[in-house]
């Protein structure tokens, strides 16, 4: 069964030559579906965070607004929107009023390039990773600036402390990356995905598939700065670290693009290592995949998604913090190490063909 | 404050400590007092080269009440209830403490029966003392979920006290010449129950935080203290044990009914975080233990000795007494000059030597190192400026 993908950006270029009126139309429908798409996930994702977090804690959390606080998220996010919008005296307006917006910009340019179902991905390069991990780079920016602008030292720390950190473990990650990409050959992320009809790359490749899922799941936290490498936060050090200046709907834009991060860290952690909007497949065994094809792709990226959300939501509430000399030496000193010796190994698993149902 | 500051200035004009080749530049910040983990109103002035600290200065007065002061105006029984609001989460020792030098200098009659309800509300506090201590630490290394099983756990023994004393914080309980009221009827099945249940959640407090590889990471080896310097600064209770001396007055000097029950005191071996640490969860469980040897021999009797509204004359004279709280001596030194309120009253209490100990722990380390042996300190800071 072959799986036909047909990108939103495809799908416009195909109205192109018929009337660039009705093309226009559904490129600005596109991006209304994108916005609106991004903020119910942010809203979904911060209201399944304090529930989760909640359980983890013995409590019930938000029961108030709406059936079980459904709305209670709505109702803050109104309530940072009222806030009165401040940028302090000393501080340099123009960056401090560009850093959130760069943040958020490196997310939504990351968001187009997911693919959640062969039929739903805004556009599909074929240097799809490259891209992912270039502009996913960018987040990294709009924390510096922030912290540097803001004039305050605890924001300065935690924004130098960030930018080690993120600039770090941007290697790791990419290290396990290339090993998906060595396996399926290809940069594109809907190939990637194709590349796994056969099985999920996390148990085909004897092992090195499953280091390197770990590996770019412990660098992808650290980049999206969530516990326990949350230390350009640092609450009980730095107060509120790189964001300690900021309010209302400045703060609410950080906030949003640190829960759509971790969004984009489990949609591609499902897409490289299991197998994206692909079903549950094993090799030739036609019936079973026959069956496993009866649930939609899309369904099947929502699935894997939740789950790894959940998994990064579940380190948050169990794990401390680790302290900054520590989180260098996990890096440099274990990590990347072990991300080279992985890559060796799968290059070698390439060249001899040797994993499961290879080609 | 601002000499404070500019003490500290002075001496970075002089010469400059930065290690790194690279040039770097010293500088000032204030943690606190607005700050989450000083855990209240205390400033902490550090001096940094880049994450590392080079020097912390406490900085005091910021929830100043003159509680002292304000002792000498009313009588004895009145002060009982402003060391209350010293030390918070351990108001019951507190109580004890101030009754225990008035009840000495007025030579007044106890009996077994209160003695028995004192010792036993007392571990209970040194439990729920711990409990929340223990959830806060958890919260300054950046685990959140301790916090909350923390207050889950110590929750039950507030009701217990509510039941008993009427209030979950400030009890004024422990009175000269007695215990303000009996024992509920429900005290003894409550605590049984509570021992029961804390037992089965010990080893979940271990699972989450004991037994973490990122806790033992940041604790071992950071905040060092050597018995030597812990004994020249005056710190006591966990602190002090932590460094190796087994100094707690509940042994050395047994009050209550502590020479009657058996029980260890757990002595650490460096003095570093993870030691206090270590004590305070195995505090906890002697506690336990001493609660179960009490709780099914209370002995009957009366609970209060004299009449509530009378009048309480202290010979003329210097008199001390201490008490070991949770975090530790309390001493309370009364000069009275023979008429029914004191004529000076100071309390040496334990938080601040405490707190003095974080100058040398602290330098040398990085911020991160800096809040967790603030935390492993376990302050209170009203205690510290009363």
């Amino acid at each position: 069964m072959s799986w036909p993908v047909k990108t939103i950006a495809e799908r416009t270029g195909d109205l192109l030559p018929g009337s660039p009126w009705t093309a226009s139309v559904y490129v600005l429908l596109t991006i209304l579906a994108v916005t609106a798409f991004m903020t119910v996930t942010g809203l979904v994702l911060i209201y399944a965070e304090r529930k989760i977090a909640a359980h983890f804690q013995c409590r019930l959390g938000p029961m108030r607004v709406g059936w079980h606080g459904v709305l209670q998220t709505i109702a803050d996010a109104l309530k940072l929107l009222l806030k009165e919008d401040i940028v302090p005296r000393d501080a340099d307006a123009l960056l401090h009023i560009l850093a959130p917006v760069l943040s958020f910009a490196g997310m939504l340019l990351v968001m187009i390039a997911l693919p959640m179902s062969p039929s739903l991905q805004v556009a599909d390069m074929n240097i799809g990773v490259l891209y992912v991990t270039a502009v996913s780079g960018l987040g990294v920016l709009g924390i510096l600036l922030g912290g540097w602008s803001s004039n305050n030292k605890w924001s300065l720390l935690g924004a130098m402390r960030a930018g080690a950190q993120i600039i770090s473990y941007e290697v790791s990650a990419t290290l396990a990356l290339l090993v998906v990409v060595l396996f399926s050959g290809t940069l594109q992320l809907s190939g990637i995905v194709q590349s796994q009809e056969a099985g999920w790359w996390i148990w085909r490749a004897h092992g090195c598939g499953i280091v390197a899922f770990a590996i770019f799941l412990i660098a992808g936290t650290a980049e999206i700065n969530r516990t326990p490498f949350d230390l350009a936060e640092g609450e009980s050090e730095l107060t509120a670290g790189f964001h300690t200046e900021y309010s209302g709907l400045r703060f609410s834009f950080f906030f949003l693009s640190e829960f759509l991060n971790m969004f984009v860290l489990a949609a591609m952690t499902s897409t490289l290592f299991l197998g994206g909007w692909m079903p549950l497949h094993i090799g030739h065994f036609a019936v079973f995949n026959g069956v496993m094809d009866i649930i939609p792709p899309g369904l099947w990226f929502t699935l894997k998604t939740t789950a790894m959300i959940f998994l990064i939501m579940w380190f948050r509430w169990t794990f401390p913090r680790l302290r900054v000399d520590q989180l260098m030496r996990l890096e440099w000193k274990i990590l990347l190490p072990i991300g080279f010796v992985n890559l060796f190994v799968s290059a070698a698993c390439v060249v001899t063909g040797c994993y499961f149902f290879a080609r | 404050m601002s000499v404070h500051v500019s003490t500290l200035q002075a001496r970075i004009s002089g010469e400059s400590t930065a290690s790194s080749p690279l040039s770097t530049e010293e500088y000032f910040v204030n943690m606190g007092p607005q700050h989450p983990s000083t855990h209240g109103v205390l400033r902490l002035v550090l001096r940094l080269d880049g994450e590392t600290v080079r020097e912390v200065v406490p900085v005091l007065g910021y929830i100043h009440r003159g509680i002292e002061k304000m002792g000498e105006h009313g009588n004895y029984r009145q002060f009982v209830h402003l060391v209350d609001r010293m030390d918070y989460l351990s108001a019951l020792a507190n109580n004890w403490a101030v009754t225990m030098v008035v009840e000495k200098a007025a030579k007044m009659e106890t009996n077994d029966r209160i003695q028995a309800i004192r010792t036993l509300v007392c571990e209970l506090q040194r439990i729920q003392s711990h409990q929340l201590w223990w959830g806060v630490f958890g919260m300054d290394l950046g685990a959140f979920t301790p916090f909350f099983y923390g207050l889950r756990d110590r929750e039950q023994i507030c009701d217990i006290f509510e039941k008993t004393i009427g209030a979950r914080l400030t009890m004024n309980y422990i009175q000269p010449g007695g215990v303000m009221y009996d024992i509920h009827p429900d005290f003894v099945k409550d605590v049984k129950a509570f021992l029961t249940y804390f037992k089965s959640k010990m080893p979940e407090y271990d699972a989450l935080m004991t037994e973490n590889v990122i806790i033992q990471e940041r604790l071992r080896g950071i905040g060092k203290l050597s018995a030597e310097r812990a004994i020249a600064l005056g710190a006591t209770g966990p602190v002090l044990r932590a460094s190796g001396v087994a100094h707690d007055l509940r042994k050395s000097e047994p009050y209550g009914l502590y020479s009657q029950v058996d029980f260890d005191v757990p002595v650490g071996t460096t003095g570093d975080c993870w030691d206090r640490y270590w004590v305070r969860m195995e505090e906890m469980r002697q506690s336990v233990r001493i609660v179960e040897q009490l709780i099914d021999n209370i002995p009957e009797g009366k609970t209060f000795l004299v009449k509530p509204a009378a009048k309480i004359k202290v010979p003329a004279g210097v008199h001390y007494s201490h008490v070991e709280t949770a975090r530790g001596v309390l001493g309370v030194l009364l000069v009275s000059n023979g008429k029914d309120a004191p004529y000076r009253i100071h309390c040496r209490t334990p938080n601040f030597n405490n707190l003095w100990c974080i100058g040398e722990m602290a330098t040398g380390g990085r911020i991160g190192d800096l809040v967790a042996t603030l935390s492993s300190i376990d302050i209170v800071v009203p205690d510290i400026d009363r």
